[in-house]
């Protein structure tokens, strides 16, 4: 298991592969269900809900840490239009910046991902901006 | 069931402040069941051993299934077509048994060709009225 100081300003720009996920009906609905979302085009499973896309899980070759020391300090998602179900979805992830900041618990390595969804044409869908916090 | 609560509230304007979703409690089982729907398999979210590992006294939530929350409150308030932005912090844990309200105020409404924009503050608060997770969202309703 790396080291969270093994994280560095290097991997600045860094990307995963471009992955392509099928937005699958099944999955909408199991993922309402342990929401306990009520939407009904949710419940459907027509419809995917605005933080489906936590659900597209990409690696970045030289990203790793401890899961149990990370903290997920902020997320947020801009969208063109709600995902459906079918939807083929072309993502990829990238490092957007990484910074060490002096925190309650001490130095904290701050880790910023950069996600983009597209459709296959490549228009976009969606973006998305992770803020996770390594002790 | 009927359509989005905003589109039967053209009043609401910069200020106001929006109509609630109170979420059931959460459960161990619900945790499992996130963990399993979303790929996040970070034990601390469902094992109390590994949580306790890390200095917790067991289990928390996944921060992400509060910003689920607040996602369904904007498709509750707006309607899925209409979101447009979902930006939020995890200021606080939520642990199995605590009772999520997702409560939101109108910031700044715009209007346009297309429909009113609506630039909302949102977040949800626990069973003691501590906001837990905070943030902005934008709906855009035509």
């Amino acid at each position: 298991m790396d080291h969270p100081a093994s994280l560095s300003s290097e991997l600045i720009g860094r990307e995963s592969e471009v992955v392509v996920f099928e937005v699958e009906r099944g999955a909408i609905r199991k993922f309402a269900d342990a929401v306990q979302d009520q939407t009904p085009a949710c419940v459907r499973g027509d419809v995917a809900p605005p933080t489906f896309p936590t659900t597209f899980r990409m690696t970045i070759p030289g990203v790793t840490f401890d899961l149990a020391r990370v903290l997920h300090g902020a997320q947020e998602y801009r969208y063109e239009r709600p995902l459906r179900a079918g939807d083929r979805v072309r993502c990829r992830v990238r490092v957007a910046d990484v910074y060490r900041r002096q925190g309650r618990l001490g130095e904290m390595t701050f880790l910023i991902l950069a996600m983009d969804g597209t459709d296959e044409a490549g228009s976009p869908l969606f973006t998305g901006t992770t803020t996770a916090i390594l002790r | 069931m009927t359509g989005p609560v905003l589109a039967a509230r053209p009043d609401l304007d910069s200020g106001s402040v929006l109509p609630d979703l109170r979420k059931p409690p959460i459960t161990k089982m619900q945790l499992v069941k996130y963990a399993g729907a979303s790929g996040d398999y970070n034990l601390i979210h469902t094992d109390d051993e590994t949580a306790r590992t890390v200095g917790l006294d067991g289990v928390i939530a996944h921060g992400m299934l509060s910003m689920a929350f607040l996602g369904e409150y904007l498709c509750w308030l707006a309607g899925p077509d209409s979101v447009r932005r979902l930006s939020v912090r995890f200021v606080e844990m939520v642990r199995p048994g605590d009772t999520l309200t997702c409560r939101g105020r109108v910031k700044v409404r715009t209007s346009g060709n297309a429909g009113r924009h609506l630039q909302l503050e949102v977040w949800a608060e626990n069973q003691r009225a501590e906001r837990v997770t905070v943030g902005e969202a934008e709906v855009e309703i035509t």
